[in-house]
C-alpha cells in the first residue's frame, strides 16, 4: 500500500465547534508538513456539502453528528450523492449507540468518540484511507474484469486494512496480535477496543467464506463489534447485539465466530464470552495452561434470540491469555494431523510467557514449523494479553 | 471430497468423506445441491467418513439447512468423529442442527 505514503489525501472536517480547526492543525501538524493529510473545514452540513461540490479532490470526511442548519447525520445521506467513494468518519458522544447504528446504516465507515483522542483519531483516519485505497483499487479491478484471483488479492487488503497497528501502553498490562493470512481462504480479524473506566476489548473472530462478499461482511463485523462493545459493558450483551444486526441483512448465509472479552485492569478480571469461537488459552507464570471453559452460543448471523453465556476469570499478575483462531489449532502437518493446543501448552511450560509480542512470534513460529511444506489452508490469528507484574 | 448418494423412499441419504475446507466448499455445496431433489421430504448427511470441516463447510450445510426448512423438508446430520463432533459444538451448530450417532437413529428420528 505504497499509494497511501505517496499521495496527499484531503480530509474535509464538519464541526460547529471553532476550538476544532486549530487543535486539529496543530495535533496533525507533522502529517500535514509531511505532505500526507490537507485539512479543510466547514462548520455544518450545508457548508461541508458545498466544499464538496467546489472541490473533488476530497477523500474523506470527519463529521460531528450535532450542528446547526445540517447535521451529521442528514450530511451522510447527501455524501453519495456528489462522490460515492468518499469514505465518512463521524464523531460522537461517548456511548450514543442510537446515533452511531444510524450513521453507520447511512454508510458511514467508522466513528470515533467525543472527547476526540487524537492517537485513536489518527489510527481511524489511517485506516480509513488504507481502506479507500484498497477501495479505488478493488474498482478498478473490477473495470478490468479481471479474474477470481484478484478479487480474492482485492479481499485480502480489506482484510488487512482493518487490522489494529499500535496497541495500547499501559503500566498494568500489554496487549499484541497477529494475522497472517492464507493464501485464497479466510476471514480472521481481530482488534483492540479501549472502553471507559480503563478497560480494554479483546476480539478475534473468524468468518465462514472468502472472497469480497466475506470481506465486506468481516467489515461490517468488525464496526458493529467495535460500537456494540462500547454501548455495552457485557460480553454477553455484546455478541447478542452484534448477532442481531448482523441478521437484519444477511442473505449469504454468512456467519462468523467471534471471541469476545473485556479484561478490567483495576480488577485483573477478565470476562469473556463465545460466539461458536474456540475457547482462551490462560498461561500461568509457572509457564502451566488452562484452556478455559466454553461459555453457551452459536456464531454470529445464523439464528435470533439464543442468549450468549458469558465467563469470568480473575488473572493473577504474569498470567498470559491466549485469543486464537481455528488456523492455529486445525494447522495440518504433512501427515494430516492437527496442530491443537499441547504444543504449545508444552512450549509455554518450558519458557513461561512474558512479553505478547514475543509470545505471538512463539506461536507463530510453532505452528509454521509444524506445518512444515503443507500450505497454509486457513487464516492464523493470535491476540495475547499478559497482566504484568507488580500490577495490582 | 466425494458426495455419494442413495434414497430410501422419500429420504436421501448423503455420504462425505475425506476433507471440507475453504478450497473445496463451492464443490460440495454443487455436489450436495444437484443430488437433493425437490421431492425429497428428508436430507441425511453422514460424515462417518468425514476426516475434516473448516467454517467454510459448515456453511454449506446451513444454507442447506435454510433450504430445505423453507419447503418444510426435515435435514439431519449423523455418525460424526470425536474431531468433528467438537467442530460443531464450538461453533454452536449442534444447537441448531439435528446430530444422530448413528443412520439408523436418524432415520428413525425422521418418523416422528
Amino acid at each position: 500500500m505504497t499509494s497511501t505514503e505517496e499521495e496527499t489525501y484531503k480530509i474535509l472536517v464538519v464541526d460547529d465547534e471553532p476550538d476544532l480547526e486549530p487543535l486539529m492543525l496543530q495535533r496533525m501538524r507533522r502529517h500535514i508538513r509531511a505532505g500526507r493529510y490537507q485539512f479543510v473545514f466547514a462548520q455544518n452540513g450545508i457548508e461541508a456539502l458545498q466544499k464538496l461540490n467546489e472541490d473533488d479532490t476530497i477523500d474523506m470526511v470527519l463529521s460531528d453528528i450535532n450542528m446547526p442548519q445540517m447535521d451529521g447525520l442528514t450530511l451522510l445521506d447527501q455524501i453519495p450523492k456528489v462522490d460515492p467513494n468518499i469514505r465518512s468518519v463521524i464523531i460522537s458522544a461517548y456511548g450514543d449507540m442510537k446515533n452511531i447504528r444510524t450513521a453507520m446504516n447511512r454508510g458511514a465507515f467508522d466513528f470515533v468518540t467525543k472527547p476526540v483522542d487524537f492517537e485513536d483519531l489518527e489510527v481511524t483516519i489511517d485506516r480509513t484511507l488504507r481502506h479507500m485505497a484498497e477501495w479505488r483499487d478493488a474498482l478498478q479491478s473490477r473495470d478490468k474484469l479481471v479474474a477470481l484471483q484478484n478479487e480474492l488479492d482485492v479481499a485480502t487488503g480489506m482484510q488487512q486494512s482493518i487490522l489494529p497497528t499500535k496497541f495500547p501502553q499501559n503500566p498494568a498490562y500489554e496487549v499484541f496480535g497477529k494475522m497472517q493470512p492464507a493464501r485464497n481462504v479466510g476471514g480472521d480479524f481481530f482488534d483492540v477496543i479501549m472502553l471507559s473506566n480503563g478497560q480494554v476489548g479483546l476480539a478475534v473472530a473468524d468468518v465462514s467464506d472468502k472472497g469480497v462478499p466475506a470481506a465486506l461482511f468481516m467489515m461490517s463485523s468488525r464496526t458493529l463489534l467495535k460500537g456494540a462493545a462500547i454501548g455495552h459493558g457485557r460480553p454477553d450483551e455484546v455478541l447478542q447485539e452484534v448477532n442481531d444486526l448482523l441478521l437484519e441483512d444477511n442473505e449469504g448465509g454468512m456467519f462468523v465466530t467471534v471471541l469476545y472479552a473485556v479484561y478490567n485492569p483495576a480488577t485483573r478480571e477478565l470476562t469473556y464470552s463465545s460466539g461458536g469461537h474456540n475457547s482462551p488459552l490462560l498461561v500461568h507464570a509457572d509457564g502451566t495452561s488452562t484452556l478455559l471453559p466454553l461459555t453457551d452460543g452459536v456464531a454470529l448471523g445464523i439464528v435470533s434470540g439464543i442468549p450468549y453465556g458469558q465467563n469470568s476469570v480473575t488473572l493473577s499478575p504474569g498470567d498470559t491469555v491466549v485469543l486464537y483462531t481455528d488456523g492455529v489449532t486445525e494447522a495440518m502437518n504433512a501427515d494430516e494431523e492437527e496442530f491443537g493446543l499441547d504444543p504449545l501448552m508444552e512450549r509455554f511450560k518450558g519458557i513461561p510467557p512474558i512479553d505478547p509480542e514475543e509470545t505471538t512470534a512463539a506461536v507463530f513460529d510453532a505452528v509454521n514449523a509444524f506445518a512444515g511444506e503443507t500450505p497454509q489452508s486457513d487464516d492464523i490469528t493470535c491476540l495475547v494479553l499478559h497482566c504484568r507484574e507488580g500490577s495490582s | 471430497m466425494e458426495v455419494e448418494t442413495e434414497r430410501q423412499g422419500d429420504t436421501l441419504i448423503a455420504k462425505t468423506d475425506g476433507r471440507v475446507d475453504g478450497a473445496n466448499a463451492r464443490e460440495f455445496q454443487t455436489a450436495l445441491e444437484s443430488s437433493i431433489d425437490s421431492n425429497d421430504v428428508a436430507v441425511l448427511l453422514d460424515m462417518e467418513k468425514l476426516s475434516y470441516i473448516s467454517s467454510a463447510g459448515l456453511r454449506v450445510i446451513l444454507l442447506m439447512a435454510k433450504v430445505l426448512q423453507g419447503r418444510n423438508a426435515k435435514f439431519a446430520i449423523c455418525s460424526l468423529s470425536a474431531s468433528i463432533r467438537e467442530v460443531f459444538e464450538i461453533s454452536g451448530f449442534d444447537k441448531i442442527i439435528s446430530i444422530h450417532p448413528s443412520q439408523a437413529e436418524a432415520l428413525a428420528a425422521f418418523k416422528n
